[in-house]
């Protein structure tokens, strides 16, 4: 799902540039109606191209996935829907969203702030740290976690006699999440912050405003859209994950079963109705993220004037 | 507020950006730092405000020590070149910033960014976006956040340098009304000498970190201290290590009597002055500034014979 989100985004772009940004020059050379007429053509022929290696990536398997799942009516759906594991999965799911993002968020800023604005030693270190995830397979994050904090692991057995379990269990989910989503809001962050410069937030010091105040008053909203789309990015990850979640989780159906987990489990059990539909429920929630994230920016920008 | 800096170093890894600076500015005075860039003006500004530290040295408004201080407890307004607006908020929240961080009542703050907006001259301009006003607007907006707050101390870093010509020429000249009117203590930078001398009752000439000289506009260009004032306050003639004005050589349509002899090679005409490009005999070259009379009654040509009575040109021991 994290694909999808950052492919329909990203296509919005080029396309708007296409039909709005060509024109002008264009029309203003004149006499040289061949050279035109050329490029008109080759600019239908690159919409052409962008849009069918669109419909075959995601057009085809989306309409594909939406057609199966109602294609015996709505009745097998709302049975899918309502069924306790599938309710439970998506519920799950959307606990360890609600963890994740507002941790990866705060950690998020306040890590662009350091690598940004702070005067620390090893920052190119801590750096590519955070980008660590990005590279790293999922799969092995998992691993990595089962081996520090599994029963046989480091700490495992300790934490264990606490009565404190991590993994097999939504902790260890949560930071399997919350691994593989780290960099998103710092990386899409740190560029706003970089555009932003301090001009604005030493004016409102010579203003009179705390640290606290410059903050909450001057930096956050200066980076909010930089934080919204690190934080659509990071749901849409921490929604779509399955690689280190599912060697985390133990999959346990009804207990650690996220809404992919599930997906997984019912196409393995040649329930196709199950699957496609709770494809279509993971779909829906990371739509609905996005679209979220459209909303709040173009009224924002609609208010400043832009 | 009289505004003191002793002693102050500024080092920026291996660049020396300020050397042993001390400056004395009187209360109520409109006082311009004029250099180069790198000559460290700006940094001197910024460390008045306190948005840098001194490494060494001290800061001292109204007789108090602030090195230490920060600078919002400062009692200063700050004008940024690039203005510094809070592009997400309207005018009147940019302007009531300060007041607002104060926590003072919403009416009043009201209150006085209308009254604040009218003495910048946007009225009606509240409810804009600072991206829907001009560079000149966004620059009178910063002016009335910075003082909307009541500063003791107005610093202006090139408040007008991102500015085109004549919104520029505007602003200076409001600028220096404004300080008739509130009379609060103004230091700004510029690089801009006639900037400075037009809008500034005191000037402190900067190069390489250090303080050449500090004056009123005249004892600056009628005394200059040394080579580099001498050349950075206004046009200059190097003639072996005499310095004269172009607007001191008085040009003399008689080549038999006194005066040096000199070949015209260029005239340009730039309205009202007149500059006359010069050879010498001995192949040394200068330039002469006249009116344009001056340059009628000569009958001024290329390739004409002039002879030049030259002041007594000044020679600095050091150079």
């Amino acid at each position: 799902m994290s694909s999808s989100g950052g492919t329909l985004a990203v296509a919005a772009e080029p396309g708007g540039a296409l039909s709005e940004g060509l024109p002008t020059p264009l029309a203003s050379g004149p006499g040289n109606t061949a050279k035109v007429s050329s490029s008109r053509g080759g600019r239908l022929a690159l919409r052409t191209v962008a849009l069918l290696y669109l419909a075959v990536l995601l057009g085809a398997p989306l309409v594909m996935i939406f057609y199966r799942t109602f294609e015996h009516g709505l009745a097998p759906v709302w049975d899918a829907v309502t069924a306790p594991n599938a309710l439970h999965a998506m519920w799950l799911s959307l606990e360890i969203v609600l963890i994740v993002v507002p941790l990866n968020t705060i950690f998020g800023i306040g890590a662009a702030l350091l690598l940004e604005r702070g005067r620390m030693p090893f920052k190119t270190l801590f750096g590519l740290l955070i980008d660590m995830p990005f590279a790293i397979s999922p799969i092995v994050v998992g691993l990595a976690l089962v081996l520090v904090y599994g029963r046989a692991g480091w700490f495992g057995n300790e934490l264990a006699a606490q009565g404190i379990n991590i993994i097999f269990s939504v902790p260890g989910m949560v930071m399997a999440t919350a691994l593989v989503t780290l960099p998103f809001v710092v990386r899409e962050t740190i560029p706003v912050l970089r555009e932003m410069g301090t001009d604005s937030e030493q004016a409102a010091e010579t203003l009179g405003a705390s640290p606290w105040q410059t903050f909450w008053r001057v930096t956050l909203p200066g980076i909010r859209w930089g934080v919204g789309y690190g934080v659509v990015l990071t749901t849409a990850r921490a929604l779509g994950e399955f690689g280190a979640v599912s060697i985390v989780s133990g999959r346990i159906e009804g207990q650690t079963q996220t809404l992919p987990l599930y997906v997984q489990d019912r196409f393995e059990n040649f329930d196709t109705t199950g699957a496609y539909t709770a494809a279509v429920m993971l779909a829906l929630l990371a739509l609905l993220a996005l679209l979220a994230m459209n909303l709040l920016a173009r009224r924002a920008n609609k208010k400043e004037g832009h | 507020m009289a505004i003191q800096v002793r002693d102050v170093n500024k080092q920026f890894g291996a660049f020396q950006a300020l050397s042993d600076v001390s400056i004395d500015v009187t209360d109520g005075a409109l006082t311009a730092l004029l250099g180069p860039s790198g000559s460290g003006k700006s940094t001197l500004l910024r460390i008045i405000a306190g948005l840098e530290t001194p490494d060494s040295g001290a800061v001292l408004i109204d007789g108090e020590d602030v090195t230490a201080a920060p600078a919002r407890e400062r009692g200063i307004g700050f004008v940024f070149q690039h203005y510094a607006p809070f592009k997400h908020m309207t005018v009147h929240d940019n302007v009531g910033f300060g007041l607002s961080v104060r926590k003072r009542p919403k009416q009043e703050i009201r209150d006085r960014v209308t009254e604040l907006l009218a003495l910048v001259r946007l009225d009606g301009l509240a409810d804009r976006y600072p991206s829907q006003l001009s560079g000149g607007q966004q620059q009178r907006m910063a002016l009335a956040r910075a003082l909307a707050v009541q500063p003791q101390v107005l610093l202006l870093d090139e408040p007008f340098g991102a500015l085109d010509a004549q919104v520029r020429a505007e602003l200076r000249e409001w600028l220096r009304r404004l300080h008739d009117e509130i009379h609060v203590t103004t230091i700004f930078v510029t690089h801009d000498q006639e900037e400075a001398m037009e809008v500034a009752e005191q000037i402190v000439v900067m190069n390489h970190g250090r303080i050449e000289q500090a004056g009123t506009p005249r004892e600056l260009y009628e005394a200059p201290a040394n080579e580099f004032v001498m050349s950075f306050i206004g046009p200059v003639n190097r003639l072996g290590d005499a310095f004269l004005r172009p607007h001191d050589i008085q040009l003399l349509s008689d080549p038999q009597g006194e005066g040096e002899e000199a070949l015209v090679e260029r005239v340009v005409h730039l309205g009202f002055e007149v500059r006359v490009e010069l050879k010498l005999g001995d192949g040394r070259e200068l330039w002469a500034q006249v009116t344009r009379e001056t340059a009628q009654q000569l009958e001024l040509q290329e390739g004409q014979i002039l002879a030049l009575r030259l002041p007594q040109p000044r020679v600095f021991a050091e150079a």
